[in-house]
């Protein structure tokens, strides 16, 4: 590697997207964006349906190539750091009629340390075992995933995230579908993790819970809008930008309540998905 | 039946079926299981009958009945079949199932239509060509059987030492990428194993049934446990015991095809399991129903 490359893509900066532009067949579904997200910051993702924020994260873990641009993860491809960083997907992404239980999918995420022919053995099970009583499962350890609720789901998504004992921490919708008590769980987790000096990404579409929830925002709308401190990029002008008109209002949190475009629809407190 | 299975113990041509057999359900229960959670049974059924072509033209290549250059035929055709499916489905807006159906009839039809003109030139090397329709487990030879016991053995080791790259692939393959798991070599391989499965058990269950031991053992067993690795030990017992009473029915009823037997335990087992399986079957669920209402 050149030294150029080692000043560019410091490794000061967590996740480094330089360029990027995504396509699914001809539409492109990120355009040219440039995004780097600090170590050890708490990061949100947001913007409008379709805006591109899951693309943006699968092309940081290498699911998607680019047909423009590059990402680095602490300086280096991906896929030279990939034990230092957990990937949560959508929950949708799995059947979870699949025959496993709660307890095997946690120890997934001990695989990777693992490698080839190499069986899971009792450090593992103890990682599993502890990851689970964190989040509040470990009386769930034996079921089939298919009998949990929702937020439970994603609570053992979120077990076989922190068992990989990641840097860097990447999840896609993590309370999408999420009961009040388990959200809060799951954000008292993510200040955890900060609170260890890890850097956490997570694609969000409440606007209402940002402000408290987050310190670094990336917004997105396909193009990237407006990325930095929450307080520097959460603005009226930025929300409008990013989302058109689709904001009938924004939450008090923020500073500069935005007009409503539409009188006729009641005013929702965040964007209709 | 009794005296079916009594000679299947005494008799040597008989034990070297139900060897064959046994070995074949317990093969095509561990792939199948996987099969069927990546939702690959009608993949499986497409191979089956793509490999029609290539045994009827592996035997014009070679003149003789003996299984290798047969199922290397079936293999290659399958192949072919494959790599012409993948074209239409990326290459047109068929979707999946219609592109798979559709190369399913056209590779069967262009075997049957190779079949006849194999059998009418009336040469008695040809005689018994059509028993790969329906299968016939009196035509299994003891190095047959010596084939079937060693891509079993090799298909079955393989899934063991790669079981957690198995598991965690079919479970979530996004994920298993971003742990590093080569997803590509494992489904492949899965697909080998799929195809090499369907290969090995057209002597005895026949292109047209034979995904059906593929499918069924594994529809059924997944109905009794919640763990990937009971289901694929349930579905490979299944799937011996299906392929042992169907081989042993068969032989012992003049001109009953072997095929159609195993397949109809089979699919007796998948039905029954669907129907009363604790918990997952149609009868506990309507019952839950019924006692929640009330």
């Amino acid at each position: 590697m050149s030294p150029a490359t080692d000043v560019v893509h410091g490794a000061d900066v967590a996740v480094h997207v330089e360029d990027l532009t995504v396509r699914y067949r001809e539409a492109p579904a990120l355009w040219d964006v440039d995004v780097d997200v600090p170590h050890g910051v708490l990061a949100g993702i947001v913007g409008p349906n379709g805006a591109g924020k899951s693309t943006l994260l699968k092309s940081i873990v290498g699911l998607l190539t680019p047909s423009a641009g590059h990402v680095r993860v602490f300086g280096r491809p991906f896929r030279e750091v990939r034990r230092r960083v957990a990937y949560v997907p959508q929950r949708s992404a799995v059947d979870w009629d699949f025959p496993t239980t709660v307890h095997d999918v946690v120890m997934m995420g001990r695989y990777a340390h693992l490698g080839w022919f190499r069986r899971p053995g009792a450090t593992e099970r103890r990682m599993a075992h502890a990851a689970l009583e964190r989040l509040g499962l470990d009386d769930l350890s034996g079921r089939q995933i298919g009998e949990l609720s929702g937020g439970q789901q994603q609570r053992v998504f979120l077990a076989r995230a922190l068992v990989q004992d990641a840097d860097l921490y990447l999840m896609d919708e993590p309370l999408a579908g999420v009961d009040a008590p388990t959200e809060r769980s799951i954000i008292a987790i993510w200040h955890e993790l900060r609170a260890q000096g890890k850097t956490v990404v997570v694609v969000h579409h409440d606007l209402q819970t940002v402000s408290s929830t987050f310190d670094w925002l990336a917004l997105v709308n396909v193009r990237l809008v407006a990325a930095g401190p929450v307080a520097a990029v959460f603005t009226a002008e930025h929300l409008r930008a990013a989302y058109g008109g689709q904001v009938a209002l924004v939450s008090a949190e923020s500073a500069t309540p935005l007009a409503e475009p539409q009188a006729a629809t009641p005013p929702t407190p965040s964007v209709p998905r | 039946m009794v005296d079916a299975l009594l000679a299947l113990v005494t008799d040597f041509t008989a034990r070297n079926v139900v060897l064959g057999a046994g070995v074949l359900g317990i093969l095509c229960g561990a792939v199948g299981s996987f099969a069927v959670l990546r939702r690959q049974s009608l993949l499986g059924d497409m191979l089956a009958h793509a490999a029609l072509p290539g045994i009827v033209l592996g035997f014009l290549a070679t003149g003789t009945r003996s299984l290798p250059p047969l199922l290397a035929g079936a293999l290659l055709s399958g192949a072919a079949w494959a790599l012409l499916l993948q074209v239409i489905a990326r290459r047109t807006r068929l979707k999946d199932d219609g592109a798979t159906t559709l190369t399913l009839s056209l590779s069967f039809a262009l075997g049957l239509a190779l079949l006849a003109f194999a059998t009418q030139r009336g040469d008695a090397r040809y005689a018994g060509l059509d028993s790969f329709l329906f299968g016939q487990a009196a035509s299994l030879l003891p190095a047959d059987v010596t084939l079937l016991v060693v891509v079993a053995s090799v298909v079955i080791g393989l899934m063991a030492l790669a079981w957690k790259e198995l598991a965690l692939v079919t479970f979530d393959r996004a994920y298993a990428r971003t742990a590093g798991v080569s997803v590509v070599a494992i489904e492949s391989a899965l697909t080998v194993a799929l195809a090499l499965a369907v290969v090995v058990g057209l002597q005895l269950v026949g292109v047209v049934l034979m995904t059906a031991l593929v499918v069924a053992p594994a529809v059924a067993a997944r109905q009794w446990t919640d763990r990937l690795g009971h289901m694929v030990m349930v579905a490979a017992a299944i799937g011996a015991s299906s392929a042992i009473v169907g081989a042993a029915v068969s032989a012992s009823v003049r001109g009953m095809a072997t095929g159609p037997v195993i397949v109809l335990v089979a699919s007796f087992a998948a039905f029954a399991s669907l129907a009363f399986a604790p918990r997952r079957g149609l009868v506990w669920a309507s019952r839950r129903r019924r006692r929640r209402e009330s």
